[in-house]
């Protein structure tokens, strides 16, 4: 084409100019065109309107819960654990330490108002996920002291059955087991001295 | 082939216009307007409370009433009585049985009702009952014939009768107003038209998204045509 | 074009033919350089394919085929689903279009003549596409489980049973009950997204295959490919179909879009002809609407089905109604062999022919405006009149398309 004569070489070139300038126009356009289709089609992919409803925060009424008996309520799906603890089950949080992972609850499993020693809001009141942080199974509550099969150091706390994992009464994760992290404290609140609200951290109910 | 193409758009255009000669009771128009955000809570308020107790609308969450400009604390002061949750379905209280029983039928969910009647009949109905001794609940209705349903509204609009009189050998029914309701007849209308407007937002709660999203798409497509008209005559220049 | 870019493309060709078919399907297909606006509708055919494959994919997420589901988990979409509205709209407004933009496909068929010589298999391919087109928005009606869908399933089986003999186990069989029920739904269901999408997709790239094998007929109906370069063996009137008939088509998409975006986003339900207004009330089972008629694109085959009212040679009424309803569609599928005239193209057919044309496109709409209508003495005469004159087209083109006085057709492509 260089080779033709000077005048028609130019009108080519200006051809191509204005050809390269509208396909790559064109591209971007359709580009930004599918970027906005792909978008709806995501987001409907996103918890629909019925899974935010059945996810909602779920009060509880604690009145009646007994020291020493695991309360199981659900929320999202996923089993949240209420435990009232006794001054026997508070004391051997201390005594646990140097066993811990995390002792001092460094890492963000929990809300800044559960970043403390009994890793709650009430002393006494445990609000944990009851799923392990290893794969998610459920861990079981064990308070009886040395049983055989968790061996005579056993001074209670939660079992995972899954693969071995322990945590103390404050969900806090034992040294050397499969379990990276501290069990999970979903957020909650106190709505009254007996009633609480997972799921949320504010007292407006919804 | 030009005569041809105008041949073919009128064959198309031929079912529209026999749709709007089908035959039927005339219609009053609706005054439509579902961006108007103080009739649809006028009217969401009027629905929880006359026509949520028997029929429910139960593809609808109470939290979706945000789109009417509505908190999440207003929802649940203004159109929440049952204790119910705002993310909750509004389904009614009564059982499908009893509405058996009372009524005959299962009163029908009212989600899509102006969907599949229009906006116009369910105007044009909810004012169109009159007192009529011969059915079961005392009650008869000019757009729908023994209806099921008794006048639920007939202290605000009042008792209203029938008149058939003969016009040139065609028979004209027409309503009378004999006993006044708490409303004027005005007020009465206002109201409906409150009520329907937003039962047309609930057959379709997203349609004034559909349409704001829509002139967006629009814009952004003739911006299209013209790039793209421009790219084929550039390339077809190699042709002529 | 890069080196790495190059090197790795000559790696795939010796592994995958990807040059050789990008040069045979685009940049070395040479079609012929007079296409006018009615050779849209292949690529927009398409385009709505893909549209229907890729929304029918997000719907079945949160769709139930269970009778006592259906209703309420499309509703689910329309309103709890983020932007399951438009998803659904695309979608039911995607059926409506995939039928215009087919029709006006066959319809340039039948004007320059596309069904002739050597594309007789490629014309057949193309009813095949249609007749499961057809199924696919008759199973994919019923889905939503509204008033309209239930009914108009419960009419179109019941034709099976018009079948003599086997009619009833036939009907029994496709049911899978002994009446419209759980059961049909959840099996229209797997058709609708499993088994006719499979077939469908299959059917559509062995037309493309048969269509690049023939070439691409024009409207002037004469065979590029008979008039070549002697040097380059390429046909003097024909260009790559990459460029030039890709910016073409993506000029002809646009155009399309705004009108499919103006459908969905401004009148979804198409004034009840898209959306019909007793599909918004869910299937009863005791109660028929006080007037069903199938979706637009159904209705002229639905105006032959009642428009027989007499039984004939030992057949009843309802059998020949059935009979002529089926022959109505598949009659399209004898074209090659129906149409004996020497040239293709309406261009340079005779006024015969064009009359008949015109004729038969008459008929076509009336059937489906009739088909839309309640049943009165005067409707159903009309419809039998059409019936006579769609059948007519047909059946007596191998007389008039033989003795018609056609024009000689030009050497080369007019533009």
């Amino acid at each position: 084409m260089a080779d033709t004569d000077t005048g028609s070489f130019k009108i080519e070139e200006e051809m191509n100019s204005r050809r390269r300038f509208l396909i790559a126009a064109t591209t971007v356009a359709g580009g930004i065109a599918s970027a906005a289709v792909a978008t709806p089609f995501l987001l409907s992919m996103m918890p629909s309107e019925r899974a935010k409803a059945a996810g909602a925060p779920v009060e509880v009424d604690i009145s009646k819960l007994e020291p020493g008996i695991l309360l199981m309520v659900e929320w999202r799906g996923k089993v949240v654990w209420i435990l009232k603890r006794t001054s026997e089950m508070l004391a051997t949080l201390k005594v646990l330490e140097p066993e811990l992972a995390d002792p001092d609850s460094e890492r963000e499993q929990q809300p800044d108002y559960a970043k403390n020693e009994t890793r709650s809001i009430v002393p006494e009141i445990l609000v944990v996920e009851g799923l392990c942080t290893h794969l998610g199974c459920s861990p079981v509550y064990r308070s009886e002291i040395a049983p055989a099969d968790l061996g005579s150091d056993w001074i209670g706390g939660f079992f995972c059955p899954c693969h071995g994992s322990k945590f103390d009464y404050a969900g806090r994760v034992y040294k050397s087991v499969p379990a990276p992290t501290n069990l999970f404290v979903p957020p909650h609140v106190y709505l009254s001295d007996t009633r609480l609200l997972i799921g949320s951290e504010s007292k407006e109910t919804a | 082939m030009n005569r041809l193409r105008i041949f073919l758009v009128i064959l198309c255009l031929l079912p529209f216009a026999a749709f709007s000669a089908e035959p039927g009771m005339p219609l009053d128009k609706a005054p439509i307007d579902t961006s108007d955000n103080a009739s649809l809570q006028r009217g969401a308020e009027s629905f929880v409370s006359y026509c949520l107790t028997c029929h429910g609308a139960s593809y609808m969450r109470y939290n979706r009433h945000r789109d009417l400009d509505l908190s999440e604390a207003e929802i649940l002061e203004r159109l929440i009585f049952t204790g119910q949750k705002s993310g909750d379905l509004m389904l009614t209280s009564m059982r499908k049985k009893e509405g058996e029983e009372w009524f005959g039928v299962v009163p029908p969910d009212l989600s899509v009702i102006a969907r599949s009647h229009g906006a116009d009949w369910l105007y044009t109905y909810l004012r169109a009952f009159y007192r009529d001794d011969s059915t079961v609940t005392g009650w008869n209705n000019l757009v729908f014939d023994k209806v099921a349903m008794p006048h639920v509204l007939h202290h605000l609009q009042g008792d209203q009768s029938i008149n058939v009189k003969t016009v040139s050998g065609e028979e004209v029914k027409e309503l009378q107003l004999d006993v006044p309701g708490s409303l004027s007849v005005a007020e009465y209308d206002k109201f409906v038209a409150d009520l329907v407007n937003y039962m047309v937002y609930l057959g379709e709660p997203a349609a004034n998204d559909r349409r704001r999203i829509g002139i967006m798409v629009m814009i952004f497509l003739f911006g299209m045509l013209g790039l793209t008209y421009a790219l084929k005559r550039e390339y077809w220049r190699d042709i002529h | 074009m890069s080196k790495p870019l190059n090197s790795m493309i000559g790696w795939i060709d010796k592994r995958f033919p990807l040059t050789s078919n990008w040069k045979a399907h685009l940049t070395e297909y040479y079609a012929p350089k007079n296409f006018n606006f009615w050779y849209y509708f292949g690529s927009l055919a398409m385009l709505v394919l893909v549209n229907q494959l890729l929304t029918g994919i997000f719907l079945t997420m949160s769709y139930k085929p269970d009778a006592g589901m259906a209703f309420a988990s499309v509703e689910y979409i329309m309103r709890d689903v983020e932007f399951g509205w438009l998803i659904r709209y695309m979608h039911s407004t995607g059926a409506s279009m995939f039928f215009v933009v087919v029709y006006l496909h066959m319809f340039r068929g039948m004007m320059y003549g596309s069904y002739q010589k050597p594309r007789e298999l490629l014309w057949l391919v193309g009813m095949g596409i249609f007749f499961i087109l057809m199924s696919l928005a008759f199973t994919g009606y019923i889905l939503p489980w509204g008033q309209m869908s239930y009914w108009g399933a419960q009419v179109i089986i019941s034709m099976f049973g018009a079948i003599p003999v086997i009619g009833d186990s036939l009907s029994y069989f496709i049911l899978g009950d002994f009446t419209l029920s759980d059961a049909a739904l959840n099996r229209f269901f797997a058709y609708h997204v499993v088994t006719l999408p499979v077939l469908l997709v299959t059917l559509v790239l062995v037309h493309i295959l048969a269509l690049h094998e023939v070439g691409s007929n024009n409207p002037d109906g004469i065979e590029i490919k008979e008039n070549k370069d002697p040097v380059t063996k390429i046909p003097v009137d024909g260009i790559p179909f990459h460029p030039y008939y890709t910016v073409k088509d993506i000029f002809g998409v646009i155009v399309f879009l705004i009108v499919f975006c103006g459908i969905i986003f401004f009148a979804p339900e198409f004034g009840g002809y898209f959306l019909e207004h007793n599909n918004f009330i869910p299937a009863d089972t005791l109660k028929t609407p006080d007037h069903i008629a199938p979706v637009w694109y159904f209705t002229p085959y639905y105006s032959m089905l009642r428009a027989v009212t007499v039984n004939f040679l030992w057949i009843d009424a309802k059998l020949w109604g059935v009979i002529l309803m089926a022959a109505a569609v598949v009659i399209f599928a004898f074209l090659p062999w129906l149409d004996r005239s020497p040239v293709k193209s309406i261009r340079y057919k005779g006024p015969i022919f064009k009359f008949a044309m015109a004729m038969f496109v008459i008929s076509f709409f009336v059937l489906g405006w009739l088909g839309m209508k309640s049943p009165t003495p005067l409707y159903t005469t009309l419809a039998q009149i059409f019936t006579v004159i769609y059948f007519a087209f047909f059946l007596l083109m191998p007389w008039y398309s033989k003795i018609d006085k056609t024009k000689p057709e030009p050497k080369r492509v007019k533009k």
